[in-house]
């Protein structure tokens, strides 16, 4: 039996140690948010937080999360209005919609470790996620704007 | 699935969402399975008047529009729903839109793919909303005992002006539904258009942000085991032997077994595409149990040898031959070449192209050359499966479910009404999810094990299962006079297994002297459509090969093609051209004036131009290109989009932009080869993706304003980026880029 912390919750759970904890959150605890595109740390579809850093989950041993805390997408906020989502309802990034929540927590990471990102930072934080239908430039656009969000919300 | 914009509460969300009858996306038992602790109570649900297949309105107003096509990004789930809306005269911030369950005789085709599905849909839906509108206002009149005639509507509403008369639609949608359907119906005019060409957010934008389950790989039913089936790892080889005993003793394994995929001779149909029949089939309860079981396995294959396909068609069945070689890509280039210099069958013919080029002052012969591609749908391909003896349920991503279901109905030996189909979001699709065999494995496999069941496949599974883009070429020749009038252009095109020629197309019916040849190589590699088949090729070469061609006449390759496409609109060459040489020029002409083509404010850029037709649309584009970190970028591309009236501008523009980047990655690192049969690509660390550093900073779109009935827009866009991005990377590099992809050669520039 494991204990996991994820979004704010614990699970118990029996899973191998080596698991990755991407198929624990999918198959064990029900979470499907996050995604499996390739399973070999590629594509970035599967990106969920681990203590706030940004994790590739197909890759990383379930092991290495008991502890800890894990945040998926479906923990991002509580009201699905962490302003990158807000960004990207506004922005209506999604075509197929798949990659999306791995891109929005890699930017997650991004944006609060660098609250104006610059094309040039955006490109090299991103770089790992891959888009299939090219949104690219909305997810830019999306992160741009996020930080504005985030920026004017600071402010107030 | 259900999407409600009315700001009502979850509960009764889930009311609306769960009546019966209404062969719903959202069952109990997925409801359940995500631990919603709402019980329901029949007492509670809705009562649903049914208007036609498409609308359900309730006495207390609620509007339910059910959306028929399978969404694989393409934004049918929105855009369908606004088509309906905007006859039905509803108020779009308060309706409901639900996916549909296949069922063809309410809700037509239901086929994503060839850039249908706005073209098919166009008027049924229209006329459905038009109708359901008309019986409302009928059942307003009778109730009023006024003239319908003096009956009004707007946003939901009924008005009888003169008595001072309203109601809701919900207070007559229970009579409504009880008068006949009209005939005859007038539609709007598209001037007065509200709700359509006014851009509209996607109505599963909240879900697909906060990780609800949409997809099919998200989808679970109580008792599910997941399933994996491990294929030959090569085309041309089967299943010998094995040994599942370790498999066997692994954790949370149920299962190894044999199972075949379609019984000796069975008569597929276009898209029963057989690539594996041998199904060595692993079950367990979870993904990764299942995925280390497989590594156990101890597995002997051998070659299977030349097989062959009955394929069913019109004119009865067909047996085709199967090769059993083990191909390399080396070995296809070189058997390319062979082919292509003998002359092959001819495909059409104008004038007297033989005497033209031995009368050629110039001749320009070019051959391009493209590889098998893999779609690489992000979401790789699985499907549900729940088979008994009686009846089957089939939950997944697909794009052609009516195409699906005879075949399952035959393999599975159940009439189609106890198969159900239900289609859940698609993480992409391209064409590739048009070929259902993995809902048959699935079925199969639940029937076998006698269990709901959820075949994922891995990526390198996905990847290396086939049912490719083809592997292409085709050489280009063009004559030219003493000074420099095209004479003639004969094009000889083949591929494995296929060859790409749209033999009618521009430019035959703008040249006197034209000949289209074809020919292919059988092979073993399937094939299948890929974002504008056969296009996407063409456009690749005939649009490189066009801005030669100008080069050597001294013109400008935009006015080389506007003059050329004067030529087939005045006096047309031949007969069944499929272009309309207008709307072709239209493009052209959008794009130069938009890109300032003739009078470019930045100078740093290199440019290329390129246009096609397919799918009814005309696009243009003009990529700009800059050399970064001592590399050609494309940086910058101007679009130009005619496909008659665009139902949602902002995500149609998000869908041109999507197949730019989409293009410009498969023109410049797409590949899949093949080493002794086996695919040599088998994940996303061996075949390149387009990343964000590699994607345009800017995409402008512009869509030429008419009111033309919609045409084609997931694909058009795709196959003129190619010839864009050839054309730039030469005025970027001073060479012609023949052979995709396009890496290959940049970075035998860059070494020397």
């Amino acid at each position: 039996m494991i204990s996991l912390n994820i979004n704010n919750k614990t699970y118990s759970l029996e899973a191998d140690a080596d698991t990755p904890l991407l198929w624990v959150l999918r198959d064990i605890v029900g979470l499907v948010g996050t995604k499996y595109g390739c399973g070999v740390a590629q594509c970035g579809a599967c990106v969920v937080h681990l203590n706030g850093e940004a994790v590739r989950s197909c890759v990383t041993k379930v092991s290495r999360a008991i502890g800890q805390k894990v945040v998926t997408i479906e923990g991002l906020s509580e009201k699905n209005d962490h302003p990158l989502q807000k960004a990207w309802l506004e922005l209506d990034v999604a075509q197929c919609g798949y990659c999306q929540a791995g891109q929005i927590m890699a930017a997650a990471v991004l944006l609060k470790e660098n609250k104006q990102p610059t094309d040039a930072d955006i490109d090299i934080a991103m770089a790992g996620n891959i888009c299939r239908c090219g949104t690219y430039l909305r997810i830019r656009e999306a992160i741009h704007l996020a930080a504005d969000i985030q920026q004017k919300s600071k402010k107030r | 699935m259900t999407h409600q914009k009315t700001p009502m509460n979850r509960r009764s969300f889930l009311k609306s969402s769960t009546l019966a009858g209404g062969g719903l996306m959202i069952s109990f038992t997925w409801l359940s399975a995500f631990k919603y602790d709402d019980k329901l109570n029949e007492s509670d649900l809705p009562q649903w008047n049914e208007l036609n297949g498409y609308i359900k309105i309730t006495s207390d107003n609620l509007i339910k529009i059910i959306n028929p096509n399978p969404e694989f990004g393409q934004n049918v789930m929105t855009s369908f729903p606004m088509i309906v809306a905007e006859e039905l005269d509803v108020d779009w911030e308060k309706i409901v839109v639900e996916m549909g369950p296949h069922d063809s005789v309410k809700l037509g085709p239901q086929f994503t793919g060839g850039s249908n599905s706005v073209r098919m849909y166009w008027k049924p839906l229209r006329q459905a909303g038009a109708t359901a509108r008309r019986m409302l206002m009928q059942a307003a009149a009778q109730t009023w005992s006024v003239p319908v005639e003096e009956v009004t509507t707007e946003a939901g509403m009924l008005y009888h002006k003169k008595s001072g008369k309203s109601g809701t639609y919900g207070q007559f949608a229970s009579t409504a539904s009880g008068i006949p359907v009209p005939k005859e119906i007038k539609l709007k005019d598209p001037k007065e258009f509200k709700i359509v060409r006014n851009s509209k957010k996607n109505v599963e934008g909240a879900k697909i942000v906060s990780g609800q389950p949409l997809f099919g790989l998200d989808y679970k039913h109580e008792g599910m085991l997941i399933a994996m089936i491990e294929h030959p790892p090569a085309f041309g080889m089967k299943l010998k032997s094995f040994d599942a005993s370790q498999s066997l003793k692994m954790p949370g394994i149920k299962n190894v077994f044999r199972l075949e995929l379609y019984p000796e001779g069975f008569e597929q149909g276009g898209f029963d595409t057989r690539t594996f029949n041998d199904l060595l089939v692993v079950l367990g309860n979870t993904t990764w149990e299942v995925m280390q079981a497989r590594k156990k396995l101890v597995v002997t294959w051998e070659p299977k040898g030349d097989t062959v396909d009955t394929m069913g068609s019109r004119n009865g069945k067909k047996a085709v031959n199967v090769p059993g070689r083990l191909e390399s890509t080396s070995a296809q280039l070189s058997e390319m070449k062979q082919y292509a210099d003998k002359p092959a069958q001819q495909l059409r013919k104008d004038g007297d192209p033989e005497t033209a080029f031995k009368n050629a002052a110039q001749i320009i012969e070019r051959t391009y050359n493209a590889p098998f591609l893999a779609h690489n749908c992000l979401e790789p391909m699985n499907f549900f499966a729940h088979v008994t003896e009686e009846k089957a349920l089939l939950v997944g991503p697909l794009q052609a479910p009516g195409w699906t279901e005879p075949t399952l109905s035959k393999i599975l030996n159940l009439p189609a009404e106890k198969i159900e189909i239900q289609m859940t979001r698609m993480g992409g699709g391209f064409g590739r999810r048009a070929y259902g065999h993995y809902l048959v494995e699935a079925a199969l496999i639940s029937r076998q094990a006698k269990a709901p069941v959820k075949l994922v496949y891995s990526r390198e599974d996905d990847m290396t299962y086939g049912i490719y883009r083809p592997m292409y070429t085709a050489t280009y020749r063009a004559a030219l006079d003493a000074d420099k009038n095209l004479l003639a252009l004969h094009i000889r095109g083949g591929g494995i297994p296929e060859n790409a020629i749209h033999p009618n197309r521009f430019p035959a019916g703008a040249i006197d002297n034209y000949l289209a040849e074809g020919w292919q190589i059988p092979s073993n590699i399937t094939i299948g459509a890929f974002r504008a088949p056969r296009s996407n090729f063409n456009a690749a070469a005939e649009q490189s090969f066009l801005d030669e061609l100008a080069e050597a006449m001294g013109k400008d390759p935009i006015e080389l093609r506007l003059e050329l496409l004067k030529r087939a609109k005045e006096n047309p060459v031949g007969k069944n051209n499929e272009y309309d040489a207008d709307r072709y020029a239209g493009v052209l002409k959008l794009v130069k004036e938009k890109s300032g083509w003739n009078s470019p404010t930045d100078k740093k850029y290199k440019r290329g131009v390129a246009a096609y037709f397919c799918h009814n649309s005309y696009v243009a584009h003009v990529a700009d290109m800059v050399e970064r970190d001592g590399q050609p970028y494309v940086e910058r591309v101007f679009s130009a989009v005619d496909c008659g009236i665009v139902v949602n501008p902002d995500a149609a523009t998000n869908m041109v932009q999507g197949a730019v980047i989409d293009g410009i990655g498969n023109a410049l690192y797409g590949e899949l080869t093949h080493k002794e049969g086996a695919a040599v690509q088998k994940n996303f660390s061996q075949y390149r993706i387009i990343r964000f550093h590699e994607a345009p900073k800017k995409i402008e779109v512009h869509f030429v304003q008419n009111d033309i009935d919609p045409t084609g827009l997931g694909e058009p866009p795709f196959p003129p980026v190619f010839g864009a991005v050839a054309n730039a990377l030469y005025k970027s590099t001073g060479k012609r880029f023949y052979d995709q992809p396009f890496i290959t050669k940049l970075n035998e520039l860059s070494k020397s």
